[in-house]
């Protein structure tokens, strides 16, 4: 059984006119850490609020753990531990407090899970007396997964839970996540960055409210059929208009530091001749070469098609 | 029922925290009640009154000094020109003129009849009534005194003559704060209960807490009882506030039993938390809910007969207060703290708001959806 299906969900907002997600369907395997992964708007939230109990999809139907998310509703919120993307506890009640009260709402106390959520909550203990108001952005989150665990759910779903925390606090949130997943919870992830789909099993690349593959994260990328350059010269800007006007090349994009392309042909053999193309027209340290393509590249590569 | 005290807890640590709410319940009941009786006075005194007398006889002046003995009036101007009183009203100075025509006394004696002339100032149109009132009511007794003077006959007995006396029962010394209290207490109760509770909802929506809430098991009616039963109890604190400075500051003793009123205080409070609830329902932000809240306070206020008498509102003016819970509460206020009404006097009270609460709480509690 998986612990999260969808199958051919949609929904969407205002009467039918804006639509949020479309024919959806994906599973999450029990153990689990299944990423979510698409820029702000492709439907990631609304996939998580009809998982959660708390929006009515318009069609297709939706399981976790097997149990349908309309029908067994209440069995659903005692079994799920679910993070909003915006930070949800009570920010006037101290880290303690807000522990407690949401143990207690399920019926348990923090001490019986406390061996669940010992590792974030050492992290939490100094600060136990604050005000969760008053926690910076990257601890806010932890008490926030903390608040999600203390019930020991069998699946957890997680909106977004890194969006504007810094990149130290996102890593160990990420490091908590696969000591999670050891010890048997599922986890469905959702993330802007492409760079934490690495840490998936199985990741799915979503874009205007459609699911545009699913695989793992080497799968994603061993779809990639086309040899990947990158290019670098003095000026970056002048050399990838020189490059989009040249009919070799067949895409050309900023990826960080470097530009990143393809050739219409896909082999190799065209840099050396479109290399001395760019020293003929005016650019110095011209340098392509060949290099692995990343799942951010297959995102962008999966949205042009 | 271990939830609920869960939920209960939280939600009394939250309002303990808040300061502002906190003073809110404390300190607006006490403040109010103290400045606003003070402050919102209909009671009249100090006319300005100017008058003209064109006679200037003994009759004339025993009028005048009759007038002025009374702190009712101040005489601002005695003169014999129209023109210059009139001006007076026209400066603000003076809210009344009384003319005494020429051969006022002599008219008296002989033709057993004489006319005074009142004009005032209807600006304010309420000291412009009062004081006319109040001057007629002096010319008539003058106009006794006289008739006992001069129409006594040769054996020395007196004509009869009505006389008319009014006793104030239930408030004999006419007080306004005694009539206000009451009602500014009743005033206060549901603009703090429909405020906090439908502000307090709101505030979970749009902090996103509620969210979080809905995901766990906890039921519909658990959630809303533990938002309800705080603020009701925090009404009894206000009620009982109310009442400790009505007896303390005004010496207001209920008549009635005090038991009684707070019974019909939790059933009032339950309605008006009910009507709270369903408005937080409605609203997503906390500024749409107090404008829809001020909305209905505005409404019941006005309607509410404690500054206006619903028996001078017009016919379908006085149908709709019935659907004002305030009015209720106003009334059964003042029955059973200033006239010493029993249950029985206000069982019909107490159906209406009964009704009420019953209706506005299954409204909210349908209303209020856990899924959207």
């Amino acid at each position: 059984m998986n612990a999260v299906e969808l199958h051919r969900v949609s929904k969407t907002y205002a009467k039918g006119t804006v639509t949020a997600v479309t024919d959806v369907s994906f599973a999450v395997k029990r153990g689990e850490l299944f990423g979510l992964i698409g820029p702000d708007g492709a439907g990631k939230t609304s996939i998580f609020r009809v998982l959660a109990t708390l929006l009515l999809a318009d069609s297709g139907t939706a399981y976790i753990d097997g149990f349908d998310v309309v029908k067994d509703y209440k069995h659903i919120r005692e079994i799920i531990g679910y993070m909003p993307g915006r930070f949800s506890l009570y920010q006037d009640l101290t880290v303690e407090e807000n522990l407690n009260f949401f143990a207690t709402l399920f019926g348990t106390s923090v001490e019986e899970n406390r061996d669940l959520i010992n590792d974030i909550y050492v992290q939490l203990e100094p600060f136990k007396d604050r005000r969760a108001g008053k926690l910076s952005g990257g601890m806010k989150q932890k008490l926030a997964l903390c608040c999600a665990l203390v019930h020991r759910p069998s699946v957890l779903l997680l909106d977004e839970p890194t969006t504007g925390v810094d990149p130290v606090s996102r890593k160990e949130f990420w490091a908590m996540l696969t000591r999670l997943k050891e010890q048997g919870i599922s986890i469905l992830v959702s993330t802007p960055y492409m760079d934490e789909a690495r840490l998936c099993d199985r990741i799915a690349l979503m874009q205007s409210g459609r699911i545009m593959s699913v695989d793992t994260p080497d799968g994603i990328i061993a779809e990639f059929n086309t040899p990947l350059f990158g290019a670098r010269a003095t000026n970056m800007y002048l050399l990838q208009r020189s490059l989009l006007a040249d009919p070799r090349v067949e895409t050309c994009y900023t990826f960080g530091e470097e530009l990143h392309l393809t050739f219409v042909n896909g082999s190799a053999d065209a840099i050396d001749g479109v290399v001395a193309s760019m020293l003929d027209a005016g650019h110095t340290d011209v340098s392509i070469s060949s290099i692995r393509p990343t799942i951010e590249d297959c995102f962008i590569r999966l949205m042009a098609q | 029922m271990r939830t609920l005290f869960f939920l209960l807890q939280k939600e009394f640590r939250q309002i303990l925290r808040d300061r502002i709410i906190l003073a809110m319940i404390l300190i607006m009941p006490t403040m109010q009640l103290i400045l606003l009786p003070l402050a919102a006075n209909y009671e009249v005194r100090h006319i300005g009154v100017s008058i003209v007398d064109h006679d200037r006889s003994a009759a004339s002046q025993q009028l005048v000094r009759k007038i002025t003995s009374t702190d009712y009036f101040n005489l601002v101007r005695y003169t014999s020109s129209y023109p210059e009183a009139f001006a007076l009203i026209e400066s603000n100075q003076t809210d009344v003129i009384l003319e005494i025509p020429v051969g006022f006394e002599r008219g008296l004696v002989r033709e057993n009849e004489q006319s005074l002339f009142i004009s005032t100032n209807a600006i304010n149109g309420v000291k412009a009534n009062i004081g006319a009132a109040y001057l007629n009511r002096i010319v008539m007794d003058f106009n006794a005194d006289l008739r006992t003077e001069l129409l006594s006959d040769a054996k020395g007995r007196v004509q009869p003559l009505i006389d008319v006396r009014t006793i104030d029962r239930f408030n004999p010394h006419l007080l306004y704060h005694v009539f206000m209290v009451p009602g500014i207490l009743a005033l206060l109760l549901t603009m703090i209960s429909v405020y906090l509770s439908a502000l307090n909802i709101v505030k979970e929506k749009e902090l996103g807490t509620i969210e979080q809430i809905n995901v766990t098991p906890i039921t519909r009616l658990q959630f809303i009882s533990g938002k309800l039963i705080p603020f009701w109890l925090l009404g009894f604190v206000t009620l009982t506030i109310g009442l400790l400075v009505a007896r303390f500051v005004y010496g207001i003793v209920p008549e009635g039993n005090i038991a009684l009123i707070y019974l019909f205080s939790g059933v009032y409070l339950t309605a008006v938390l009910g009507l709270g609830l369903l408005i937080s329902t409605v609203a997503e932000t906390q500024q749409q809910a107090m404008f829809v809240a001020f909305f209905f306070m505005m409404i019941f206020i006005m309607m509410g007969g404690l500054f206006t008498s619903i028996e001078s509102m017009p016919q379908w003016a006085q149908w709709l207060t019935y659907l004002n819970p305030v009015r209720y509460i106003i009334e059964v206020m003042r029955l059973v703290i200033l006239k010493g009404a029993g249950f029985s006097e206000i069982r019909f009270h107490f159906l209406v708001i009964a009704g009420m609460a019953i209706l506005l709480n299954s409204w909210a509690v349908l209303k209020y959806r856990k899924m959207a």
